[in-house]
């Protein structure tokens, strides 16, 4: 056993410091949901609130405001989201790994040009515009994220590592082409489209680049996007009275604000097990290989 | 392996001769089931290349492509004498400069410590925490970020005025922002690029170690003459694919911690929140796609330059 230095020590304790750097401010808005409103205007934000209270959590889960609608909102994208393109990008990736489809490598750099030249925003705007993907709950989910290539060379690459002999005599026992695809290649293929799944589910639940383009009508807006417009009205305002004194109606109180990004955040606490899991592997996996 | 194993001679030949008709006929099922794919990516990517056309035009939305009027330059024009083109254009590149700098030595110098450490559940615990910032939004941060620093209620104006200071009204402040910026994109990043980087170190063959440490070299020797060379290609390949993009801004970011902020844009407004706002604030999408296109030519320009200094000057690490 190794003495305990002094270089030991003080890479215990930048290690320790820096999460303690990345653990504050989530604490402090866990904390700040659980405040007590008053304490907050006096004391202002505080990892030692005088009082706790649910006051807030209250509000959003009776209706108060329309968080709730938004939660909805997202969680339906989310879903459907995430399976429709789990499966486009599943499912191309197989015909990209097998062996028998000859123009699989050219399919595959149909794919990847456009990885590499993007058009930028403006046309894909268009496009979807021109798809009357606009301002319906399909604009929420078809466009941006319902595809993406670099997921799908990720199934691609671990569908092709799997070896040939099964495929060969899966072929010789009398399987096709489907039966080969659903009960062999998909079935072992679970990690990696698990991974898949926590990325495109991750993206669609933190969207809302889609909303900010595409949706005008309030009541479709995702939870994320109702939170930006929730701070950048009462910031505006914050600034306004700060600077002229002016002087207006009641604002969302500051413990509602903090517990609507806590509640934001939940699904992901639910998953980080699993987010941990796979999701880091893939990264991991994706940019050290990749 | 040309055509399957499964596939005697004959068959191999029967493929070859044949074009792609034959190939789908065989293959009715694979072929059936990557058309999706095919039809998205036909659609939301190939038809939109001649979208660019419109940065030479003034798009009417009625007219489209077509019937719009071709105006030459004139968007360019309007942009490059405008005072926003070297403000937005600076502000992207300088701001993804210190992101890349600050963030990539930060997550090496985190790699290697947590590398170095032998306790598993610290190391394992330490990572969780690390690691849970990077799967937020950006408007979830903007709330984090604000309870420190908002004006009337945020942390940092309190501890100022227990210390008999002034409060400061940190979002009239442009100056202090690149600095905020470079602060967040750490917290949420760092965690993120040191596992990849650990994954990288713990790549290396334990025998190397072993060899050095037999040799009589210290801990400190192992990592500067193995540790940190043998990572390096990951570390060049990382940096120059964030050179490649060093054009293109995170609107994410950018957007939910600034917002319509209009007093930081000296410091924060970069080249997509200004077409952004081109597009859907003002409504001018053949300026929107000039600007857009500008980016687009510097950032193709930024990836060939960055790959051709790696490969002259570090053969390992270049990307092609």
């Amino acid at each position: 056993m190794k003495k305990f230095s002094m270089g030991t020590f003080l890479i215990y304790l930048f290690v320790t410091l820096f999460s303690i750097f990345c653990f504050l401010p989530m604490l402090l808005t866990l904390i700040v949901s659980f405040s007590d409103e008053m304490s907050i205007m006096r004391k202002g934000y505080s990892f030692f609130p005088e009082k706790f209270s649910v006051q807030a959590y209250r509000l959003i889960f009776q209706g108060g405001s329309n968080v709730m609608q938004g939660y909805a909102i997202s969680t339906f994208v989310t879903v459907v989201g995430t399976l429709l393109a789990l499966l486009i990008t599943g499912l191309a990736a197989y015909t990209l790994s097998n062996k028998n489809v000859k123009y699989r490598n050219a399919m595959s750099l149909y794919f990847f040009v456009t990885m590499v030249f993007s058009a930028g925003v403006v046309p894909w705007y268009m496009i979807c515009r021109a798809l009357k993907l606009y301002d319906n709950i399909f604009a929420l989910i078809i466009p941006n994220l319902l595809f993406n290539p670099f997921n799908m060379f990720l199934i691609k690459n671990f569908m092709s590592s799997l070896p040939d002999a099964l495929r060969e005599s899966a072929t010789i026992d009398g399987a096709n082409d489907a039966y080969i695809a659903l009960r062999i290649y998909f079935p072992l293929s679970l990690p990696v489209m698990a991974t898949v799944g926590l990325f495109y589910g991750l993206a669609y639940w933190n969207d809302w680049w889609n909303a900010i383009i595409l949706v005008d009508n309030r009541n479709l807006y995702p939870v994320q996007f109702l939170l930006l417009q929730l701070k950048s009205q009462i910031q505006m305002i914050r600034d306004l009275q700060y600077l002229g004194g002016i002087t207006t109606g009641p604002l969302p109180s500051e413990s509602v604000k903090m517990a609507t990004a806590i509640i934001t955040i939940g699904p992901i606490v639910l998953l980080y097990p699993y987010l941990q899991k796979y999701f880091v592997k893939g990264l991991v996996v994706g940019s050290v290989k990749g | 392996m040309r055509g399957g194993g499964c596939l005697t001679m004959q068959d191999t030949k029967l493929i070859r001769r044949n074009g792609l008709i034959k190939d789908i006929r065989r293959n009715k099922f694979s072929y059936l089931i990557i058309l999706p794919a095919l039809i998205y990516t036909f659609i939301f990517s190939y038809c939109s290349y001649p979208y660019i056309l419109i940065a030479f035009q003034k798009y009417n939305y009625e007219k489209g492509i077509f019937g719009s009027e071709w105006v030459g330059l004139k968007n360019f024009e309007f942009f490059f004498l405008s005072r926003k083109a070297p403000e937005v254009t600076w502000n992207t590149i300088y701001l993804n400069f210190l992101f890349i700098i600050t963030g990539t030595m930060l997550a090496v110098v985190i790699a290697i410590m947590l590398n170095e450490l032998k306790c598993r559940i610290f190391v394992k615990n330490t990572q969780s925490i690390m690691l849970f910032p990077n799967y937020l939004s950006w408007v979830v941060v903007s709330y984090m970020l604000y309870s420190f620093f908002s004006t009337e209620h945020g942390i940092i104006n309190k501890v100022i005025e227990a210390f008999g200071g002034n409060r400061v009204n940190w979002y009239i402040q442009p100056n202090v922002w690149p600095a905020i910026l470079v602060l967040m994109r750490i917290w949420k990043g760092a965690g993120i690029n040191a596992v990849i980087f650990l994954a990288a170190i713990t790549g290396i063959d334990e025998f190397i170690f072993q060899a050095a440490s037999i040799d009589g070299a210290n801990r400190w020797q192992q990592i500067w003459h193995i540790t940190i060379p043998l990572i390096m290609p990951t570390v060049t390949i990382m940096t120059l694919l964030a050179i490649g993009k060093i054009m293109y801004g995170d609107f994410g970011m950018i957007y939910a911690l600034i917002g319509d902020n209009g007093v930081l844009y000296p410091t924060t407004d970069i080249i997509d929140t200004y077409v952004f706002r081109a597009l859907r604030k003002i409504g001018d999408p053949s300026h929107a796609m000039a600007i857009s296109l500008f980016q687009s030519a510097v950032g193709f320009l930024m990836v060939y330059g960055s790959n051709w200094v790696t490969r002259k000057f570090f053969s390992e690490g270049a990307l092609y």
